[in-house]
C-alpha cells in the first residue's frame, strides 16, 4: 500500500509528468482513505496557482 | 512622442522588475542588465499598450524571456551539487512529519488551508510568499522558479542544470513541500506553528 510519504512524491509529481497508469490508482486509492493527503494535494494546487500568480501580477 | 509617454509608466516598473530578476538569477549585474534590456525592448513598442496592466504584463512577459535565455545560456555553468546542509535540513524537517511507517504523524497532519483563494488577494500574503520563497535554499529556489515562474517543462530543467530527471522531481518535491510548511505556519495556521 502506498504511504503518506509516498504519496506526496506522487503528488508533487503529477505537477510535472503524467502519472503512470498504475501510479493514478495507488494514489487514488490512497486518497480516497488519508483526509490528510487529500489537503496536501489541494495545497500542492494551490501552491501551483499561487505561483502563476505571482508570476503573472508581480505583487 | 508616444516613446516619451510610455518611459514614466515603464520606469516605474523597474524596481519590481528588478526584485523579481534578482529573484531568479541571483546575479545583482545580471539582473540589472535583463531588465534594462526588457525595458529597451518594451519602449519600442509601447505606444501599442493603451492600459496600464496590459503595459506591466507585456513588460514582465519580456523580461521573462530574457531570464530565460541568461538561464538557457548560463546552464552548464551552474553546478547543483551534492546536497547542501540547508536542503539536508529541509529534508530532515519533512522527514519529521510522518512516523515510522511513512504516514503522517498525527500531529503534523495536513490540515485544511481556509479560503487560499482569498489569500490571493492579500498584500500581506504575497509578503509571507515572498519570506518563504527566499528562505528556499538557492538551488531548491532557482529549480522551483524555473519550473513556476518562467514555464520551462522539467526535462529542459534536468538538462540545462545537468541533473537526472529523478533529482529534478525531488528538488521540486522539496521546494514545494517547504513552501507549504512555510505558508501553513506563517499564513493558514499561525497557532500550529512548529518552529
Amino acid at each position: 500500500m502506498l504511504t503518506c510519504k509516498a504519496a506526496t512524491h506522487l503528488m508533487s509529481e503529477a505537477l510535472d509528468r503524467p502519472l503512470t497508469l498504475g501510479e493514478r490508482c495507488r494514489l487514488y486509492w490512497h486518497l480516497l482513505a488519508c483526509i490528510g493527503c487529500r489537503a496536501f494535494r489541494r495545497q500542492m494546487r494551490f501552491i501551483r496557482r499561487a505561483s502563476r500568480a505571482y508570476r503573472d501580477h508581480h505583487e | 512622442m508616444d516613446d516619451a509617454r510610455q518611459a514614466g509608466p515603464l520606469i516605474e516598473l523597474r524596481p519590481q522588475m528588478l526584485k523579481f530578476a534578482r529573484l531568479q538569477l541571483q546575479d545583482d549585474a545580471a539582473a540589472e542588465d535583463a531588465v534594462q534590456e526588457a525595458l529597451g525592448a518594451a519602449l519600442e513598442g509601447a505606444a501599442k499598450f493603451a492600459g496600464r496592466s496590459a503595459l506591466k504584463t507585456w513588460v514582465f512577459t519580456i523580461l521573462r524571456h530574457k531570464i530565460v535565455d541568461i538561464l538557457r545560456e548560463r546552464g552548464r555553468t551552474v553546478q547543483i551539487s551534492a546536497l547542501e546542509k540547508d536542503e539536508a535540513q529541509m529534508d530532515a524537517a519533512f522527514e519529521a512529519l510522518f512516523q515510522a511507517n511513512a504516514h503522517w504523524h498525527p500531529a503534523s497532519h495536513p490540515g485544511n488551508w481556509d479560503d487560499p483563494e482569498e489569500a490571493l488577494a492579500q498584500r500581506q500574503f504575497w509578503r509571507i510568499f515572498e519570506a518563504c520563497l527566499e528562505v528556499l535554499p538557492a538551488n531548491t529556489a532557482r529549480v522551483f522558479m524555473m519550473r513556476e515562474f518562467l514555464g520551462f517543462e522539467t526535462d529542459e530543467i534536468c538538462r540545462n542544470l545537468a541533473i537526472s530527471t529523478s533529482h529534478c522531481h525531488v528538488i521540486l518535491h522539496r521546494a514545494r513541500a517547504g513552501l507549504r510548511r512555510c505558508l501553513d505556519s506563517g499564513w493558514f495556521r499561525p497557532e500550529a506553528r512548529t518552529c
